[in-house]
């Protein structure tokens, strides 16, 4: 059987964070009723004039300077025609021959190798609108989300496997995030990833036929897809059959895609410069500017945080994935500096309350100060660990400081050898069995013994010190 | 460049317009003509020439990102032929 190999190139959009449509006064918010935010502009009415959004000019070249690109000295906005009912002028504005950064990078790291994915161009458009299917042979449209300012990011075909896809994805997503020029928020569909993927036999160089993905609206759905779509295709060609060129719908419920339609036409949209939009022209100063407000990047950041902090590389990559998180890591830190402790709960209670109620650490209740409050009670024994997981449970619901939540609900760790041993001599009366089984040697009945302890204590009794305690007492027996 | 009719047909495609077999012979010499002016132009030597993307001489027109007021819906749908709640009618897409 012959070996083949994915080659991917990644298309991403992403919608920006302006006030303001990209070529109107039309309010960028969601939610909103249909065609509640369209203006003539938005509809192409005879005499309406779009003008740039100076705002989302300048997120474009920063995002694009952070990816590393040139900036064009001089950029254009083109017509994309076409006629489909998602935009209702029949043309898309966008940039063909001169977008406004080109030739940059984002460095990715899979299983220890730090590779290079070369960034082909970064480009500024405007979003479509809503296509809904009204059932029968209608569908209904709403041009609310059309001419929202949107960035297009496209790579140069340099992804080889789907942990490479999604890798590139989070680092593109955490550059973005920290930029604040995008939220990230891929289920909502703000960031939109659409990778195009073809198989080669390994170690040629001759492309095969290549298939676009859509729908793909979270990291796992882009590793899946990929996945999906690789086996596929060399399924298709080990079974003496042919790839067509085609886009493919990501099917989340069935973890496969599925055929959207096949390109009969080699689409042709005539793109030529919008005579409403006069060129973009970017002087050395301006770009310098823009590069001199740029914040702390990604990589910058999980740098300085394995320095400053001590974070294991693996950590520090985890926790720069999101400038929220790194925010409330370094937060956190400031008032409890065991970092690898803070790091550890940021990555595993922390995140998997964050996943199970489906929020961003943006929208955490807990803040990182009463966070580092309660790994300090832990590592003052005022709490054990494992009531801690219920504390922070109780704070992450609530919002409540965990002085107050210990104190409230009694929770505060029973290290007092007084009466640890009180409740143990009272467990010991109880269960002469198992106390005689230990007096012949049987050790067995000990881990019981311990778990009677801590009901009798509500969980409360310091582990360590019942252990101890429980030993001695039952080598050496009070009466 | 000469245009056949297949030509035509297809420019007609991605233009959505619907020909019939004499418009299609007759845009086709018409067309072929307007080619031919166009190849007289070809033949200017623009090599010391900038492209030009627009006739007037500015750049860097922007608006400040301030939201301003929409239309209502009932305006933005009022010259439809066909809307419903506020929204669009068109015959059903297969995409999204």
């Amino acid at each position: 059987m012959i070996d083949y190999e994915p080659v991917i190139g990644m298309e991403v959009h992403a919608e920006l964070l302006t006030e303001s449509k990209m070529f109107c006064k039309c309010k960028v918010d969601f939610g909103g009723a249909p065609n509640s935010r369209v203006c003539p502009v938005c509809l192409g009415l005879p005499g309406s004039l779009p003008v740039a959004n100076e705002k989302a000019v300048e997120y474009v070249v920063r995002a694009a300077l952070a990816l590393n690109c040139t900036i064009s000295e001089e950029s254009l906005f083109h017509r994309k025609n076409y006629f489909y009912p998602d935009m209702a002028k029949n043309y898309q504005i966008s940039q063909y021959d001169f977008p406004i950064g080109s030739n940059g990078w984002i460095d990715i790291t899979v299983d220890g190798d730090t590779r290079r994915i070369r960034i082909r161009r970064v480009h500024l458009e405007e979003d479509t609108g809503k296509l809904i299917h009204a059932g029968g042979n209608e569908s209904l449209v709403d041009y609310n989300r059309s001419g929202l300012p949107l960035m297009e990011v496209v790579t140069e075909a340099d992804i080889h496997s789907a942990e490479e896809a999604r890798e590139y994805l989070v680092r593109l997503r955490a550059i973005l995030t920290y930029l604040g020029v995008n939220d990230g928020k891929m289920e909502e569909g703000s960031l939109r990833c659409e990778p195009n993927i073809s198989i080669r036999q390994k170690g040629t160089a001759k492309l095969g036929t290549k298939t676009e993905l859509k729908n793909l609206n979270s990291f796992r759905a882009v590793f899946s897809g990929v996945q999906y779509e690789t086996e596929r295709q060399t399924n298709v060609l080990n079974e003496g059959g042919k790839v067509i060129q085609e886009t493919r719908r990501w099917d989340d419920a069935n973890n496969r895609t599925a055929s959207m339609r096949v390109k009969e036409l080699e689409q042709e949209y005539r793109y030529f410069p919008d005579p409403d939009l006069v060129a973009l022209h970017f002087t050395t100063d301006y770009i310098e500017r823009q590069r001199s407000i740029l914040p702390e990047l990604p990589d910058e950041k999980k740098t300085r945080l394995m320095e400053k902090w001590g974070l294991p590389a693996y950590d520090a990559e985890i926790i720069t994935d999101s400038r929220a998180m790194a925010d409330f890591f370094e937060e956190t830190v400031e008032h409890c500096p065991d970092a690898k402790t803070v790091s550890n709960w940021i990555m595993g209670d922390l995140a998997k309350l964050l996943n199970a109620a489906g929020l961003d650490i943006s929208d955490c209740k807990v803040k990182p100060v009463d966070f580092a409050r309660m790994l300090t009670l832990i590592q003052e024994g005022t709490i054990s660990g494992k009531i801690a997981k219920g504390v922070f449970d109780d704070m992450f619901e609530t919002g409540k400081a965990p002085d107050a939540i210990v104190k409230s609900g009694g929770m505060t760790q029973i290290s007092d050898e007084h009466e640890i041993l009180g409740v143990i001599d009272r467990v010991l009366g109880e269960n002469s069995e198992a106390v005689a089984k230990i007096a012949a040697g049987d050790m067995k009945p000990m881990g019981f013994l311990v778990g009677q302890i801590m009901r009798h204590t509500q969980g409360r009794a310091n582990p360590e010190v019942v252990n101890r305690l429980l030993k001695k007492r039952v080598a050496e027996p009070a009466n | 460049m000469k245009l056949s009719k297949q030509d035509i047909e297809h420019v007609a495609l991605l233009a959505r317009l619907e020909l019939s077999e004499d418009e299609k012979d007759s845009l086709t010499g018409r067309l072929n003509q307007i080619m031919e002016h166009f190849g007289k132009l070809q033949e200017l030597d623009t090599s010391q020439v900038a492209p030009t993307s627009h006739s007037i001489p500015l750049q860097n027109v922007f608006r400040h990102d301030t939201a301003g007021r929409s239309m209502t819906p009932s305006d933005v749908v009022a010259n439809a032929p066909e809307s419903r709640d506020d929204q669009f009618v068109v015959p059903q897409v297969v995409e999204t």
